[in-house]
């Protein structure tokens, strides 16, 4: 272990909004005030238990939690090794976790009198929660998209506008997820008074990165309980899929300070690594610099202008990640490591034949370094995978890639 | 310590009028022409230039700048071309006070103590640096002004009573006060809320107040510099830059005098 190895991992961030050198509040002055009333609404609410138990029952009645944490039979015994168990979070109402977060801020948002909704997308599955939740409570809901995304995802977009949700297509730039999340924060300093950005993903200007943290927090909580009742003792691996990182964070939080608990987050290496540019592993691949509000591992080039990621999830071709991963990566409690597109191709359709469950593109990643690492591990070694989606939004591009025609 | 901007304003104030601070992006269109425009400004009536300085992800920016920014890189700018420019603009002119304005991360990238280094043996006298808020004025601010240079902060609507001493305290050199909700070069401000507002953050600040975001006209900078110690003009002049290209993107022989020229008469609104 490092050497400044802290007490916990589990305190940060600082006042500043800082993991270490990472995080902070790097916006324009328009927002700041902006930023600073949503932390105070955010303490006040998080020591509100009236907000906790409003929170719970939308997560237990419209959201379906806690999600089962089931045993992968089938997959332990292909795999040989470690006993597989996956989070199942793609049960929850719009098939993946970004609900939990969004359910959250929505509530949040409510609570601080707000009535129009912005969010940025790249999949869809953000953009799609977000839309839901605010049909839920009648508020106006506007969701940025790059085009090229757009174009890649129509169901999705669809599924948007059937919610009431106005989706914009942000043309700028690559027209991907980092200029949808341009867009959303160009549209917040221009609507300042009665709106309320509701980002999908542990990033962005404090208090985000530990608001959404905390929301999706409820996967690990969940986790260690079941795992508990189920097997008498905690596991011994999580591996969790990678993009901006708020599904990983989710199931990772609670167990920091379980330092027997061997901790790993898969990013996307797209065409592979070796290729710079076709990929979107942040950490492995890049260094650290300033993007959307906090200072974390992005990848960039030598003058500091930024890359477009690819990977064959468009869930996970972000070019940064959360600086709570950033951080955590340096202490060396969490280890990050990369599938590529092809790698996670295959795990999907082995997950799909052996387990029944179509799993989505992003968890297919983590599943794919589960399908490397499981062998190796002897058979009473406990792994949870977070499934965190479900693959209905990727049966497209998966045809396209396999030459099936739909 | 004086610099630049500091004799400019105080100049100006002896004049009795209220200065004309321009923006150009650094590299747009290209690396030649945009020196030919910058070193044709304060012939044309610029007391202050604001040079952008490119990058892929500007968050506050409205279209114009954001596609002024993806020219100049597509034409191969980066920050030790846009360090270069400064000094060749700076060869036939020591006077005009230069403040480099953008976002962090190439900043970062380049190396705060280099950077600043390298910009002031260019002759840079400044900088706004958009995402760096007084929260984050270890990171810049506060070097910058051990450098001796002037660190110029946005003040915005936002900025209330409350929050107006936090974002002066560490703030040199002028106050860009941002006159709009919203991105640049998008809405027209409103010409009563900027005189209120100006007058308010009187009450926080000595130093010169400068009006922008959103001025395209004469008429417009006629107005504000009634109340404010200056004018600045951005995307009006990106805009032009756009509308003097050729279709596939390049530059032509109006371009340069199609930016001074607009220039001039909004110059003369502020003088008159």
């Amino acid at each position: 272990m490092n050497v400044n190895t802290p007490n916990s991992f589990r305190t940060g961030p600082d006042e500043n909004g800082l993991f270490g050198i990472y995080g902070g509040r790097f916006v324009a002055e328009t927002l700041m005030p902006l930023i600073l009333e949503l932390e105070q609404a955010y303490k006040a609410a998080k020591a509100d238990p009236a907000f906790q138990a409003e929170l719970d029952s939308f997560l237990e009645h419209y959201v379906g939690r806690p999600s089962p944490l089931y045993f992968a039979e089938r997959m332990t015994e292909h795999l040989g090794g470690a006993k597989i168990y996956f989070k199942r979070d793609e049960l929850n109402h719009t098939g993946a976790h970004k609900i939990n977060n969004v359910m959250g801020q929505i509530l949040l948002a409510r609570r601080m009198g707000k009535k129009r909704i912005i969010a940025e997308t790249g999949a869809g599955q953000h953009g799609v929660a977000t839309a839901t939740a605010c049909a839920r409570f009648g508020l106006k809901c506007i969701v940025y998209m790059g085009e090229v995304d757009m174009e890649r995802q129509k169901p999705n977009v669809f599924r948007m506008k059937l919610l009431g949700a106005e989706v914009v297509p942000a043309k700028s730039g690559s027209r991907t997820l980092k200029d949808a999340l341009n867009e959303a924060l160009r549209d917040w300093v221009a609507n300042v008074e009665d709106t309320f950005y509701c980002i999908g993903t542990v990033a962005g200007p404090h208090p985000y990165p530990e608001m959404v943290r905390d929301f999706q927090s409820v996967i690990g909580r969940e986790t260690k309980e079941q795992m508990l009742k189920r097997e008498g003792r905690l596991p011994d691996s999580l591996v969790a899929a990678i993009g901006g990182g708020s599904n990983a964070m989710g199931l990772f939080h609670p167990f920091l300070d379980d330092r027997q608990v061997e901790i790993i987050g898969v990013e996307a290496a797209g065409l592979g690594l070796k290729t710079k540019t076709k990929h979107a592993a942040s950490i492995t691949g890049g260094r650290p610099g300033v993007l959307h509000g906090n200072r974390t591992y992005l990848l960039m080039d030598d003058d500091g202008q930024i890359i477009e990621g690819h990977s064959i999830s468009a869930g996970l071709d972000y070019p940064g990640i959360g600086p709570e991963h950033a951080w955590l990566h340096d202490m060396k409690r969490v280890e990050y490591v990369s599938a590529t597109d092809r790698q996670a191709l295959d795990a999907f359709q082995i997950c799909c034949k052996l387990e029944g469950i179509i799993p989505a593109l992003e968890p297919s990643h983590a599943l794919a370094h589960v399908m490397k690492i499981a062998p190796k591990k002897p058979k009473d070694h406990l792994m949870v995978m977070n499934m965190c989606g479900r693959g209905d939004k990727d049966i497209f591009t998966v045809a396209d890639i396999l030459g099936a025609k739909l | 310590m004086t610099t630049r901007i500091d004799r400019r304003f105080e100049a100006l104030k002896k004049e009795g009028r209220a200065a004309l601070v321009t923006f150009v992006t650094a590299g747009d269109p290209d690396y030649d022409t945009s020196l030919k425009i910058l070193s044709g400004l304060p012939k044309a009536g610029a007391d202050v230039i604001e040079i952008g300085m490119p990058f892929t992800d500007p968050m506050a920016d409205g279209p114009a700048i954001q596609a002024a920014g993806l020219r100049a890189l597509a034409a191969g700018q980066n920050m030790k071309k846009t360090l270069k420019l400064v000094k060749d603009f700076r060869k036939q002119d020591k006077d005009t006070p230069i403040v480099l304005m953008g976002y962090y991360n190439p900043v970062y990238v380049y190396g705060v103590g280099k950077f600043l280094k390298d910009s002031k043996a260019a002759g840079v006298d400044g900088y706004i640096i958009v995402d760096l808020p007084p929260e984050e004025d270890g990171e810049f601010c506060i070097p910058a002004l051990k450098a001796g240079q002037n660190f110029i902060r946005l003040a915005t609507p936002t900025t209330d009573d409350h929050r107006a001493p936090t974002v002066f305290h560490n703030t040199s050199g002028f106050v860009y006060y941002v006159s709009v909700l919203g991105i640049t070069g998008t809405k027209a401000p409103d010409l009563k809320s900027v005189k209120a507002n100006v007058n308010r953050l009187r009450k926080h600040t000595s130093l010169p107040i400068c009006v922008g975001f959103g001025v395209k006209s004469a008429e417009q900078a006629r107005a504000i510099a009634k109340d404010a110690d200056g004018v600045v003009v951005g995307s009006a002049l990106v805009q032009a830059v756009e509308k003097s290209l050729t279709k596939a993107g390049k530059p032509t022989s109006k371009t340069a005098r199609a930016v001074h020229a607009l220039v001039s008469d909004i110059a003369q609104g502020v003088r008159s």
